[in-house]
């Protein structure tokens, strides 16, 4: 793992957002800018996907990311590639190391599986999106836009017996990871209020987006 | 007993589509060693509900796909159960779910472009676009293609999250058998693996074979593999529920 920390300053930023324990952001970020998203207070995981701002229908994907690479996890230098093989943005700046792409995001379908049918009315990070893009036709993001995203902040490691389980996060207070757009793209955090499982340390908490052009 | 009706090739290749009823059986066999068929499913009545390899992976804590994994969608059923898996090295066998497709640009940076006039239906075809002519017969593009499934590839990875395809269990006559829960529209090819490397574009056909799956058992093993595929079967169930009669999947 691979730290490495940003010579950027949050005083010369050009937009930040507080964004609330269980909420959305959804918002467009030009080609060349530099956002950084930051934990705030620990063991924090934000549920987050990328589009071509030109073409939803190109947007992150987890598989070519994966394949690209050859590396399952995502930390600085990784390029995050879309399905149509094209660079959307890089990660230039990480000091939590190690960021999940396999796990997906809580949906109140996968809780009823994985906790118990009567949890299916639970607060769950596809909700969130799916609230973002009905509050924001103007992004034209459907339902069959919404796929594979990324976990930042959240580390699920793959044993070479092939386990896969989802530890205790190895964030902290103020970790962060920095990206720069290659592309115009379309960012939509849901900031997982996810309650049964350590992911957020039981306890769901703020994140914040800072950007700078 | 479980009774199969149709048999078929595919060429290493090839890409084919078809709706698959609840109650189905589908069991495919690597006839030359080498094989990769990659897979989605799809909600016949509702196209937006789809294979979701996360949600497969998460729910059964696992990485690899292999006997009494339960294949899940977004909706927190299950498309297909794996209820046969047989390797001929008895180590059984491991399937992909998180490296995609090959592409036009991988394809061709290992064994050359595609090229109907030259080749014929011997052309160098790749996973993504077979994917996308197949989608494109049901209104589905690029936008309704999730990660996929690669049977037979086993790819194992570090404690660095490094990741590699393992040949080693590779081998004419392995096959894997699916049951399916719900109804299902299959979309498959047979073209190469991403992460494989061979000399030669890998032309390896795969048998394919359609049948009628024995009644669910209440002491069924994928529906017992976790507890977790017990409330996947629970929701299958729910949405079956006023045709649950004509069926003893419950």
């Amino acid at each position: 793992m691979s730290l490495v920390q940003s010579n950027l300053h949050p005083e010369t930023a050009t937009a930040r957002h507080n964004v609330k324990a269980g909420d959305y952001f959804l918002g467009e970020i030009k080609q060349g800018q530099t956002f950084r998203i930051v934990d705030l207070e620990g063991n924090q995981a934000a549920d987050v996907l990328f589009y071509n701002a030109k073409d939803p229908s190109e947007r992150y994907s987890a598989m070519d990311t994966i394949r690209t690479q050859g590396n399952l996890y995502l930390s600085a230098g990784t390029k995050l590639i879309s399905n149509a093989s094209n660079e959307l943005l890089e990660i230039v700046a990480d000091t939590c190391g190690r960021h999940d792409t396999l796990g997906g995001a809580c949906a109140t379908e996968s809780n009823t599986v994985r906790y118990s049918l009567e949890k299916r009315c639970m607060h769950a990070c596809r909700d969130s999106w799916m609230l973002a893009i009905a509050e924001h036709p103007e992004f034209n993001i459907r339902k069959r836009d919404i796929t594979h995203n990324i976990n930042f902040f959240m580390n699920v490691p793959v044993t070479a017996q092939g386990g896969l389980t989802f530890e205790d996060g190895i964030s902290a207070p103020g970790k962060y990871v920095e990206l720069k757009a290659k592309m115009d793209i379309v960012m939509l955090i849901s900031n997982c209020p996810q309650l049964n499982n350590p992911c957020n340390g039981y306890n769901p908490t703020p994140i914040e987006v800072i950007v700078w052009n | 007993m479980s009774k199969i009706f149709y048999t078929t090739t595919i060429p290493g290749n090839g890409h084919w589509s078809l709706e698959l009823r609840r109650g189905s059986l589908l069991k495919m066999t690597d006839l030359e060693g080498g094989a990769n068929i990659g897979m989605l499913f799809y909600n016949p009545r509702n196209l937006l509900e789809r294979y979701n390899a996360p949600d497969t992976l998460k729910c059964q804590h696992t990485f690899k796909l292999q006997r009494g994994n339960c294949l899940y969608s977004d909706m927190g059923r299950i498309f297909a159960s794996i209820v046969e898996d047989h390797s001929v090295n008895g180590e059984g066998n491991w399937h992909d779910t998180v490296c995609g497709n090959s592409t036009t640009k991988t394809v061709e940076e290992h064994w050359g472009k595609r090229d109907y006039q030259k080749d014929r239906n011997q052309w160098l075809q790749n996973g993504y676009d077979a994917f996308l002519v197949e989608l494109a017969k049901y209104g589905l593009g690029r936008a309704d293609m999730a990660s996929n499934i690669n049977w037979f590839s086993k790819v194992i990875a570090d404690d660095a999250g490094n990741i590699k395809l393992d040949y080693k269990n590779q081998s004419a006559g392995n096959s894997v058998t699916l049951r399916f829960e719900m109804d299902t529209l299959v979309v498959l090819h047979a073209c190469p693996h991403p992460l494989n490397i061979s000399e030669q574009y890998p032309f390896k056909s795969v048998q394919i074979e359609l049948g009628e799956a024995d009644p669910v058992s209440d002491d069924d093993y994928c529906k017992n593999f976790r507890e977790e595929n017990q409330r996947g079967f629970k929701n299958n169930e729910l949405y079956y529920l006023a045709t649950k009669n004509q069926f003893s999947h419950t």
